[in-house]
């Protein structure tokens, strides 16, 4: 169990041997590496995703402008834009930065060993994700423009190019987003892998870091409901270009088994991202909070749960599909049990904060940042779960604004706090706190005016990917077109805020003061390696004695005890 | 709490409106609570030079206490939400009673064209009117509407009715509304149907029953009227 196989054609431990530029940075079989390409990737196409959404949140909020930097946006851009802003934002933002990035650096980093214990099939999996980037790039270039079906691909708009008018950019897509799941597939099975086997000696299940706990499980969900979608995948492929009838209603297909496909796949992966976020905050608050993980267990079997009941909810999106009405029943009471387990951990969290010594750092604002607006699109997904309302509420912004106070928290804050608090060990220096600070409250701030008046507009009735509401006398009144308005310079506003972290993430590269190997004080076993740690990661594989989170133990003098120090 | 915002003119209108008031009391409570814990922990127990943090770990029964009286409550009022929502539900949605007048929507790329029964009350007869992007029922009488799309996915919706259901092609959905208040009010599309998903609006008009009359007989029935099509033919 100690030994996990290495990456035996290179260099490993202390002795060190000079590696070519594209050995080192391109065809690398380094975690950390690998890590690093899927964490640049997903940031390059964040920049695209809040483009996109800045473009077409000015149309929205001032139709028909020429907006600056894009020019018009027609209406079937309008819906191209929207398409690939969503499915950029969860394949290739949260899912390759939470699961890829973090999983790959956190995980044998964690478990105190020096590799995956796939290097190969990792840097295949880095590779056939770069291809999946380059082909949805390459879907907005073709005759026709971006896919225009809405990234649920909702057939017969999505099968047929005469219906979306973009035929070509509609596979690439579809092909993109199977090559895309093909990566995950071949990471997953590495992240199980090695956290099963490749744990350091001494480190038992209950010893885990709850992040690598976390990653794990979203793994698990996510190979475990793909299949059935890139199945449909498949059936919407040879729809759309073989001539097949699987989703074609007028040839004896059905199009609402693809909504089926889909969200079978498609909720699940909510909490796929959700929960290596979760475990991200789980690490921060504990760290600044000088504070043991309320109840580690039942943290664990929150998760557990929360991945069992997440098979079961998929058709509350389908509730006005025209699905058989009884069934509304049953995914009612699923969807509202499931608030149950993800309420507790949210409990558990707060729970976590009571008798700390709570440091106000970047990380640990960001973390504070997530539990306070996940909490918010937690609770209003109750109002989409429960099946009466949801006649109302079913594809208006009210939706669109509960995911994204969801997503939000989970993409963009999870993904800040964990680049903040890792940014030490993974590049040996410290980040401008300072910058750190004016960057999370423009960005916290700027996030809730841009979707609490979404929640407005949507209890108002706007319907979702909609052009322009010009056509609809109750919609187009100038109190609620200055409402969208708002929400659209409040995005302006948030994008704005973001070159203040790249910045600071790049000046600090080489400006920042230097981190040491355990700036933070904690626990876990990344700590105990050099920042930024070496290919093989520790000069001695440590032995772990204790769990996780021994912060503030009576016992002791310090107020941290590394898993590894033997006393 | 929608009423507020969108006027209510159906007879379910104002169940899924207490729907969605009670979700919001019983979740904003929670909600306020649990921000309120969070806002005070965090101010309460910044660091403080001197004070070193407890060592709590949450394992002794005395402990998860804080969790598990607030899990064993949140279960409860997910019991009442179910219910409240279920109930709602069965009566829009999975009940059909009977009806006193049909029409026929049908949803194609884009627009919305409505069979109307004539003077004899009943659909799929010679004297049907049809009409492009508006639809006139009578006030207190309970419609049935027959879904039917040319095309792609459309989503019938009628806001101040609260009411949405997609259309699918390929089959014939039916469910049902009754008017409570006249005027005239928007037809939504709400399923992304392609290009043209904006430019879908329709207009439903409620008449009065002399109102309803009228407007019948101004029009001509549907076998007289060959040049009234449907949009696109």
């Amino acid at each position: 169990m100690a030994h996990a196989p290495v990456a035996h054609h290179e260099a490993h431990g202390a002795h060190h041997v000079e590696q070519s530029f594209w050995n080192k940075y391109v065809f690398s079989t380094d975690h950390k590496m690998i890590a690093m390409q899927y964490m640049f990737t997903g940031m390059f196409m964040a920049l695209i995703g809040g483009f996109m959404a800045y473009a077409f949140r000015m149309q929205n909020g001032f139709p028909g402008m020429e907006v600056p930097g894009y020019g018009l946006v027609s209406p079937n851009e309008y819906n191209a834009l929207i398409t690939n802003h969503g499915t950029i934002m969860i394949f290739w933002v949260a899912m390759p930065v939470l699961i890829a990035a973090f999983g790959n650096f956190l995980i044998p980093l964690m478990l105190g060993c020096d590799d995956m214990v796939f290097p190969r099939v990792n840097r295949l999996s880095y590779q056939i994700f770069l291809l999946s980037a380059i082909v949805i790039l390459a879907s907005l270039f073709v005759p026709g423009g971006g896919f225009a079906g809405a990234w649920t691909a909702y057939p017969p708009l999505s099968a047929k190019a005469q219906y979306n008018l973009t035929g070509l950019g509609s596979t690439l897509w579809l092909v993109s987003v199977a090559l895309e799941f093909v990566a995950f597939l071949l990471g997953g099975i590495n992240f199980v892998t090695t956290a099963m086997n490749a744990r350091a000696p001494g480190m038992k299940m209950y010893d885990i870091p709850m992040v690598v706990w976390m990653i794990v499980v979203a793994s698990i969900l996510f190979m475990a409901s793909v299949g059935p979608l890139i199945a449909g995948a498949v059936m919407l492929f040879m729809d759309q270009n073989v001539g097949t009838a699987f989703f074609d209603p007028d040839r004896g297909g059905d199009p609402i088994l693809w909504q089926h496909l889909f969200w079978f796949f498609g909720h699940p992966e909510v909490y796929v991202v959700l929960l290596p976020a979760t475990g991200i905050v789980a690490e921060i608050i504990t760290v600044f909070a000088r504070k043991k993980l309320f109840a580690y267990k039942t943290v664990l079997y929150t998760v557990f749960a929360t991945g069992v009941l997440s098979f079961t909810v998929w058709a509350h999106h389908q509730f006005v599909a025209g699905i058989d009405p009884r069934m509304a029943n049953i995914f009612t009471v699923t969807t509202l049990l499931i608030s149950v387990p993800i309420a507790e951990m949210m409990f558990v969290y707060i729970a976590t904060l009571y008798g700390g010594s709570i440091s106000l750092t970047t990380p640990m604002l960001w973390a504070l940042g997530f539990i306070a607006t996940f909490l918010l699109g937690g609770v209003t997904g109750i109002f989409l779960g429960a099946s009466g309302a949801d006649i109302y509420l079913h594809d208006t912004y009210f939706v669109l604004a509960h995911f994204h106070y969801t997503f939000f928290p989970i993409a963009i804050i999870g993904t800040y706090a964990g680049v903040t608090y890792w940014y030490p060990k993974m590049f040996g220096r410290m980040l401008n706190e300072t910058l750190g600070k004016i960057h999370f409250w423009g960005t916290f701030i700027s996030f809730n005016c841009v979707f609490i008046p979404l929640f407005y507009t949507g209890m108002a009735g706007d319907h979702r990917r909609i052009w322009s509401y010009e056509l609809y006398p109750e919609l187009f009144t100038p109190d609620l077109q200055a409402v969208r308005a708002f929400a659209s310079i409040a995005t302006v506003v948030m994008l704005a805020f973001q070159p203040i972290f790249i910045f600071n993430f790049f000046w600090s590269l080489r400006r920042g003061p230097k981190a040491g190997d355990n700036p933070w004080r904690a626990n876990t076993l990344e700590w105990q390696a050099p920042s930024p740690p070496p290919h093989g990661n520790f000069a001695e594989l440590p032995r772990v004695y204790r769990g996780p989170y021994e912060y503030s133990h009576p016992d002791r003098k310090e107020d941290y005890w590394p898993q590894n120090a033997q006393a | 709490m929608i009423e507020s915002l969108v006027p209510a003119a159906s007879t379910y209108a104002a169940d899924i409106d207490a729907v969605f008031t009670l979700i919001f009391v019983l979740v904003g409570f929670w909600f306020v609570l649990t921000e309120g814990a969070l806002l005070w922990l965090i101010v309460r127990f910044r660091k403080r030079d001197g004070i070193p943090a407890e060592y709590i770990t949450g394992e002794q029964k005395s402990e998860k206490r804080w969790i598990s009286i607030p899990h064993m409550l949140v279960l409860v009022c997910d019991v009442f939400i179910i219910v409240g929502a279920v109930r709602v539900w069965y009566n829009v949605k999975q009940e059909l009673p009977p009806a006193q007048a049909t029409v026929r929507v049908v949803a194609q790329q884009w627009a919305w064209s409505f069979d109307h029964p004539g003077p004899d009350g009943q659909l799929d007869t010679p004297d049907d009117i049809r009409t492009v992007d508006e639809l006139h029922v009578e006030v207190g009488k309970l419609h049935h509407f027959k879904l039917v799309s040319k095309d792609v996915l459309h989503s019938f919706s009628v806001p101040v009715f609260r009411l949405k259901q997609d259309v699918i092609p390929g089959r014939e959905i039916t469910g049902w509304f009754e008017a409570t208040k006249p005027g005239t009010y928007d037809i939504q599309c709400a399923e992304i149907c392609g290009i043209g998903h904006a430019m879908m609006p329709g207009r439903i008009v409620v008449e009065t029953a002399e109102q309803h009359a009228a407007w019948i007989a101004s029009k001509r029935p549907l076998t007289l009227a060959a040049a009234t099509p449907r949009a696109e033919e």
